[in-house]
């Protein structure tokens, strides 16, 4: 083992990070958006946009995530003559991608609620809509926060798969590491290190929230 | 007033209401009365449309609101529902369940809102929990904070579905009293219930249900003394 050798080039690797967070960040935010979206399509009772919602979650469930990226990173200039950065491509293929796990989540945490929660904001005059944001939705969101949390850390996880398209980040670099330096195992594992903290990191972060969360259920 | 004229429920191929028909006058309290599985709570629920009914139309003071065009969010602002199992929402304090509807529906301000909401929980002696969260409070307690939060509605109509059978014995009388005491305010009260010695002393009128239909209408002191049908007369024998 060499550490010495990768050492000049732990500045680069680092900023695969910052990268790597951005990814995971925008696509948690845009998936989970449009996975609470879709969620809502799947409890509503107008049947197309139901069959639409599970067509969907069918579909990218059913596909390899590194096929829907290859997808739209190679297809999209040949279809629609749009040069695609690796940054577009990721953040709406991982975005998509997320959104059918998120809200299969959130569909059973919806379900989950008590259905008197909602007779009983009915039955005050709440409207649906309110109902569904501040009554059932808050409710539903603590009872899947853990699957959540287990979906972010995947989705970071996922990212990896950017270096195929290019885009520089924490696997990207490594690998750029090893090409110049002939050796492959230290920036690999140094990269691994700098994922598992980060996986860390964000369940600490998910325990500090659920904690809050509980505070309503102590007795 | 409450005209129910013909009401019938279906769930699926089953029928779970036959044709009933009856009125409810403001500021009457009626106990309905039952055993298990006679409709009760369905007759009780369609009354605020929690279940539509299959035919059959209900008047709530001359506005049909079993008609399709009649916006319902805004006839349920009248009508209070209080459950049997209390249905508060966990994720918000004793204060925050109360003041919720009244600023959300209409659109009270929060100084308000806060003011009658303290005034209701002193009503009903719990002024001191109001920063708590149901989690904290006990089954009689949690009762009485989800009839405060429907009165801060201020309801014409309150519906009471078994407001007592989820309760350890001890905390029956500190809901029963909170809503005996409510019967003199001149509220309408429709309560669904097993406690007959609240029916028998608070309601002006008992309906007694079995299998879906309504088969008996007396002021109570009738009712229980000389019940005018065989299947009454079998029910108060089994429980009296």
């Amino acid at each position: 083992m060499n550490f010495e050798k990768i050492y000049e080039y732990t500045e680069f690797l680092l900023a695969g990070t910052k990268v790597t967070l951005s990814y995971t960040g925008y696509s948690m935010l845009f998936g989970f958006t449009l996975g609470v979206l879709l969620a809502f399509l799947k409890i509503q009772k107008y049947k197309p946009l139901q069959w639409l919602a599970f067509m969907y979650t069918s579909i990218f469930r059913g596909t390899p995530l590194l096929l829907q990226l290859s997808l739209i990173y190679f297809a999209t200039p040949q279809l629609l003559d749009y040069d695609i950065t690796a940054f577009q491509a990721g953040i709406i293929a991982f975005s998509l991608n997320s959104a059918a796990y998120i809200s299969e989540t959130i569909r059973g945490g919806i379900n989950a609620v008590d259905k008197g929660q909602a007779e009983a904001a009915l039955s005050l005059g709440v409207p649906y809509r309110s109902m569904m944001m501040q009554i059932i939705l808050p409710q539903a969101f603590k009872n899947t926060l853990p699957a959540l949390v287990n979906e972010s850390i995947n989705l970071l996880k996922d990212t990896s798969l950017l270096s195929v398209i290019g885009a520089m980040d924490l696997m990207r670099r490594a690998q750029v590491v090893g090409a110049k330096e002939y050796i492959y195992f230290e920036p690999l594992l140094f990269i691994g290190v700098v994922y598992y903290v980060l996986v860390m990191a964000l369940t600490l972060l998910s325990n500090i929230l659920e904690r809050r969360l509980r505070r309503s259920d102590q007795h | 007033m409450i005209s129910i004229d013909n009401l019938s429920k279906h769930f699926g191929k089953q029928q779970v209401l036959f044709d009933i028909t009856t009125e409810i006058g403001t500021g009457e309290v009626v106990a309905v009365i039952g055993p298990s599985g006679s409709g009760k709570s369905t007759f009780l629920r369609c009354m605020n449309l929690l279940e539509m009914p299959s035919s059959g139309t209900i008047m709530i003071d001359g506005q049909n609101i079993t008609d399709k065009k009649t916006n319902i969010t805004k006839v349920r602002q009248n009508i209070g529902m209080v459950f049997q199992h209390f249905h508060l929402f966990p994720h918000m304090t004793v204060l925050k369940n109360m003041i919720y509807a009244p600023m959300k529906v209409k659109k009270v301000s929060k100084k308000t809102a806060v003011k009658q909401a303290m005034e209701l929980l002193e009503r009903v002696g719990l002024k001191d929990k109001a920063e708590s969260y149901p989690s904290q409070l006990s089954g009689g307690q949690k009762q009485r904070v989800a009839i405060a939060r429907c009165l801060a509605m201020e309801p014409d109509i309150m519906l009471f579905d078994e407001p007592t059978s989820a309760l350890d014995p001890e905390m029956v009388k500190e809901v029963l009293e909170v809503m005996k005491g409510l019967s003199h305010t001149g509220i309408t009260m429709v309560v669904v219930t097993h406690e007959m010695g609240f029916a028998k002393e608070v309601a002006d009128r008992i309906c007694f249900m079995d299998g879906g239909y309504l088969l008996e209408e007396a002021p109570p002191a009738q009712f229980f003394s000389s019940p005018q049908t065989e299947r009454a007369k079998q029910f108060l024998d089994k429980i009296l």
